[in-house]
């Protein structure tokens, strides 16, 4: 085994507290920002820590009072909830037939890899003409309408996940289960897909994380309350007049949490399912 | 069952998926070549066929090129800042001390977090009259007055290239770290006792595991850091004096802003076959170091 020495061990902590500030700085601050007096905020020297705590943007934000800023914080927190789950139940329903259809017939996989190539083109490529569309359909500044251009990202993403996870389940099982009798939609139902769970709830995962996070079509066909999602709402916030910062922390602590949640208590799949790309190309 | 049968099926699978792609992606993608041969407005009249003229133009603008410096510059640096700071975190992850459990749990946090939060955190942070920079740097006298670090040209790119490290670095980590525990023990152990020292106990024992994973790393991350817009929209919107705008940004303001859809849509074109050859390239040398790490 290796040889460890005391200065050895030294550095590895010294490392390692030195990562931890580096991670923690940064959130730990936006926290407490959200969370300090104006006046702290604006203190120079700078204050790092209130003298009491304020909580009381949370409540301003959640509040659901008519033309508060609240008003407009908890509009787009339900659109981005509502584009989130349409975008994900969707991407999903494409998704686990044709991972599954790819997963027992490699022959066909081509057409997979060129739905996974679009990965490479970036939005702005599309950005015009799924404009264009949208209004001609009237379909501008509609949380349906952002669902459907989100399944651009989602389904690939969604195919290639459910199809890896299909590959690990052995054909056998199903061949074993039509020799019985049981019909092809029989047996995906009974067999396959409870054995998918697994796989299914990690690609919802990724969905909703990939849409909660999405800017780029939110900024351009998204213009006021009944569509804008969170990241526009708090680009908003961060890009105008607000002069109080700790609202705007306290939005993004708030637009935060769901996924750090989410990342948190899923680690090991999402670790795992991030690096199955890595690690198996 | 037959082998027809069996195809034929698995194509019926696929319809609905390839049918949606073709719709959001097939026809958006192919109707921007079309438009980029026109002079297209984004509201109104369908515009004139001009032939190449939106590429001759947009090509020899001074805007394209400073534009394509500053793409580049802002993918070289943060990716390959990404990569190193990722690879060492990840050998100390994978050594044994108290607390690593929690220290990998908390490399998820940056990546979770929202690009936009991100954005707007890091924007909070270098703000020129309270934010957090200033503070602790002038409580350290590190200096005198405050700066505006997102608003000098000299500072605001790589301000937003700390930012944006700081968010990606540790999937880099995390990727790496998988690939380092998948390193068997006794070869470890082995070059141990052959005698080698630290760095070439990294050269030639663990790289050779780390390179497939990390060029996927480095592939995928080259080409999000190429695409980039929401952390340099929130951030700087390309400012100031422009010495941020990346090729995405300079694509938005000019089919958006100032609504050209024509020149707007074969800029876009030029960046997509950028990212294009990129990844082909990258792609084969993918081949090459998977083939020469087994």
């Amino acid at each position: 085994m290796e040889r460890k020495s005391a200065a050895f061990t030294v550095f590895i902590y010294a490392c390692a507290a030195l990562l931890a500030v580096v991670i923690l700085a940064p959130i730990a601050w936006l926290f407490v920002m959200s969370i300090s007096p104006a006046a702290d905020l604006a203190a120079k020297p700078l204050r790092w820590w209130p003298q009491a705590a304020d909580f009381s943007r949370y409540q301003q934000l959640l509040s659901t009072a008519e033309n508060s800023a609240g008003a407009a914080f908890t509009a787009s927190l339900r659109n981005s909830l509502e584009v989130a789950g349409m975008a994900t139940v969707a991407a999903l329903l494409l998704a686990i037939p044709a991972g599954w259809a790819v997963s027992r017939t490699p022959s066909i996989g081509w057409s997979l890899s060129m739905v996974i190539a679009t990965y490479m083109l970036p939005p702005v490529a599309l950005a015009v003409p799924l404009y264009m569309g949208l209004s001609y359909l009237g379909l501008l500044n509609n949380v349906f309408g952002l669902a459907v251009v989100y399944l651009t990202i989602l389904a690939p993403f969604t195919t290639w996940l459910m199809k890896s996870g299909f590959d690990a389940i052995p054909r056998e099982i199903e061949a074993a289960a039509m020799i019985d009798g049981a019909g092809l939609f029989q047996t995906l139902r009974i067999i396959t897909l409870p054995l998918a769970a697994p796989v299914v709830a990690t690609s919802a995962l990724f969905a909703v994380l990939l849409a909660w996070d999405e800017f780029f079509y939110a900024l351009l066909f998204t213009s006021d309350q009944r569509a804008k999602t969170l990241t526009v709402a708090i680009a908003d916030l961060a890009g105008g007049r607000v002069s109080d910062y700790g609202l705007i922390a306290t939005a993004g602590v708030l637009a935060a949490l769901p996924p750090v949640l989410i990342g948190l208590v899923m680690q090991r799949a999402l670790i795992s399912g991030l690096t199955s790309g890595g690690v198996k190309g | 069952m037959s082998g027809t049968w069996m195809t034929t099926r698995a194509w019926l699978l696929m319809l609905p998926l390839l049918m949606v792609m073709v719709a959001v992606i097939g026809w958006p993608l192919v109707d921007t070549v079309g438009l980029s041969f026109t002079d297209a407005k984004l509201v109104g009249t369908a515009g004139n066929f001009v032939g190449i003229d939106n590429y001759t133009k947009m090509l020899s603008s001074s805007n394209f090129s400073r534009t394509l410096v500053t793409t580049t510059w802002f993918a070289v640096a943060s990716v390959a800042i990404e990569m190193v700071i990722g690879v060492l975190a990840a050998l100390l992850l994978n050594q044994e001390f108290r607390g690593r459990t929690f220290l990998r749990a908390l490399m998820i946090l940056p990546w979770a977090l929202p690009t936009v939060v991100n954005a707007t955190l890091w924007r909070l942070i270098y703000n020129p009259e309270y934010g957090a920079l200033n503070g602790a740097l002038t409580q350290l006298h590190l200096i005198d007055a405050y700066r505006s670090w997102l608003g000098e040209p000299g500072t605001a790119l790589a301000a937003l290239i700390i930012a944006d490290c700081w968010k990606n670095f540790p999937l880099v980590a995390l990727i790496a770290l998988a690939a380092l525990q998948a390193v068997p023990r006794d070869i470890t152990a082995a070059s141990l006792v052959d005698g080698a020292g630290p760095f070439a106990r990294f050269r030639f024992v663990i790289l050779p595991y780390l390179a497939g994973p990390l060029m996927v790393a480095l592939v995928l991350r080259t080409i999000e850091a190429f695409k980039v817009f929401d952390i340099i929209w929130v951030m700087t919107r390309g400012g100031p004096a422009n010495s941020t705008r990346t090729l995405s940004i300079l694509v938005y303001q000019e089919a958006f802003s100032f609504q050209r859809a024509g020149s707007g849509a074969s800029l876009a074109l030029i960046v997509t076959l950028l990212v294009t050859v990129l990844a082909l390239a990258y792609a084969a040398l993918v081949k090459k170091t998977a083939g020469s790490a087994t």
